[in-house]
């Protein structure tokens, strides 16, 4: 990809450009849907349960199944529901977090593009899906739907800030705003040498915030099932709700790549000596376990209550992401020379 | 700029695909999935029952506190992004301007704390 970007735009490379984004949605698909049947075997397995294990040898085509399923369904869209925002919702949810995927690299050679702006273009875009949420909510005219739609907007919204502002200390310890540049700066030795240790506050900080930003427990309110039945999506059947359920999927696959290119070091291996190793495979192993992670804390945490969300956001989450930002900016003051 | 238009071009073909994929997906679905809509299917849910009232019901006005704070540190955001581009190169002196920015909005923030802007019952 990379000597491609480089040469003049002709229809042939504009082509190819989109035959590998075809091939790439279609790697993100199936992501999604064998995240999906691992989360359930994962959250099974802890739960002493199989999980899903009749359709197809282990389960493994129950995901497509259910995508199947999800096809074949009536679609309903209430009567009182405002029908050009009911429809359009769904589709605004996933076009943002298909987006944000153009900027990530996963090795040295493979990336899509290599904007000098790629932080600000990943957050600037993933924040339009708060607004499909809303806009979701709204349009279905019902008050589950609505209060689902506001406490994921508060949420959303509240969590971005910590979120957008730990990203700036490795920012700075780089000098650059493009993804790639940000990984290759973390190279060259051994894990510690990473962004996540000189980074410790941020990356705490942002490792909170992200799940909070895909809506997964401990803090998924806006699909407390409880409480609002299904938040924000009640009212929405069939495709248009799996649209919603992908785009969430799409994040995960997002925000995993993100944190693993802005503090794990991305294709570095964490030894010098393990340089003979592929990048893609670290890469992969990397993303990997960030995913387990995601799932194990399904598994393991109580949901947190709606005043603890908020509170938690803007009196702890806020503080410590400046306060990193002040923190590195001493940390280089002392420790790089210029 | 030259460099540059490449890199455009994906991503505009990114959201292209992005929409691409809802229109046609439910473009196909239409074809697929029955239709035969009667009028109770049609009615608001609300857990089973006749819905009541309006669907869009008032709701706490704290939601709109919260917007206005992420109005405001989401441009503080906008402002520290070029800051720490280009901090490498200047130093000590933009690290004070910026604590000086930083401690005003901090004010701000500390204000809405002591206000319970924050907290969600203000008891």
């Amino acid at each position: 990809m990379g000597d491609r970007l480089l040469e003049p735009l002709s229809w042939g490379n504009a082509l190819i450009f989109f035959l590998l984004a075809v091939v790439m949605l279609a790697v993100v698909l199936g992501f999604v849907t064998y995240a999906i049947y691992f989360e359930r075997k994962v959250i099974g397995w802890m739960q002493f349960r199989k999980g899903p294990n009749r359709v197809g040898p282990l389960g493994l085509l129950q995901s497509v199944a259910d995508i199947g399923k999800l096809l074949l369904k009536e679609d309903t869209i209430p009567r009182k529901a405002d029908r050009v925002l009911f429809i359009l919702a769904p589709a605004l949810c996933y076009i943002p977090a298909f987006a944000v995927l153009a900027v990530i690299p996963y090795t040295n050679k493979l990336y899509f593009t290599d904007l000098n702006v790629g932080v600000l273009y990943y957050v600037a875009l993933s924040g339009i899906s708060t607004l499909a949420i809303v806009l979701g909510g709204w349009a279905s005219n019902n008050k589950y739907a609505l209060l689902g739609g506001m406490r994921s907007a508060a949420q959303m919204i509240s969590y971005e800030v910590p979120l957008v502002i730990s990203i700036v200390g490795t920012v700075m310890l780089t000098g650059s705003m493009s993804l790639r540049s940000i990984v290759e700066g973390q190279g060259g030795g051994w894990f510690w040498d990473w962004n996540f240790l000189p980074q410790i506050i941020g990356f705490a900080v942002f490792v909170i915030a992200a799940v909070s930003e895909l809506n997964r427990t401990p803090f998924d309110l806006p699909e407390a099932e409880s409480e609002l039945v299904a938040g924000y999506h009640v009212e929405y059947s069939g495709f248009r709700f799996a649209f919603f359920m992908l785009s969430e999927y799409v994040y995960v696959f997002a925000i995993a790549s993100l944190m693993t290119v802005l503090f794990l070091g991305g294709w570095h291996p964490p030894a010098p000596f393990l340089d003979f190793v592929p990048g893609i495979v670290w890469f992969a192993l990397k993303f990997i376990c960030i995913v387990f992670f995601l799932f194990w804390l399904r598994a393991t945490f109580p949901r947190v209550r709606v005043d603890q969300l908020m509170g938690f956001g803007w009196r702890v989450l806020l503080p410590l992401a400046i306060l990193n930002i002040f923190v590195t900016a001493a940390y280089m003051e002392i420790f790089i020379k210029r | 700029m030259e460099k540059y238009i490449n890199n455009y071009v994906i991503v505009s073909i990114f959201i292209l695909l992005g929409i691409l994929l809802p229109v046609t997906a439910l473009t196909i679905g239409r074809f697929l999935r029955p239709s035969k809509p009667t009028e109770e299917k049609r009615t608001t849910y609300e857990s089973g029952n006749v819905p009541v009232g309006e669907g869009q019901v008032r709701f706490n006005v704290r939601y709109y506190l919260f917007a206005l704070m992420f109005v405001i540190f989401d441009v503080e955001t906008v402002f520290l992004y070029p800051w720490a581009v280009a901090y490498k190169q200047f130093g000590l002196f933009v690290l004070v301007e910026m604590l000086i920015f930083v401690s005003l909005l901090l004010v701000g923030l500390l204000y809405a704390w002591k206000k319970k802007v924050l907290k969600w019952n203000s008891v």
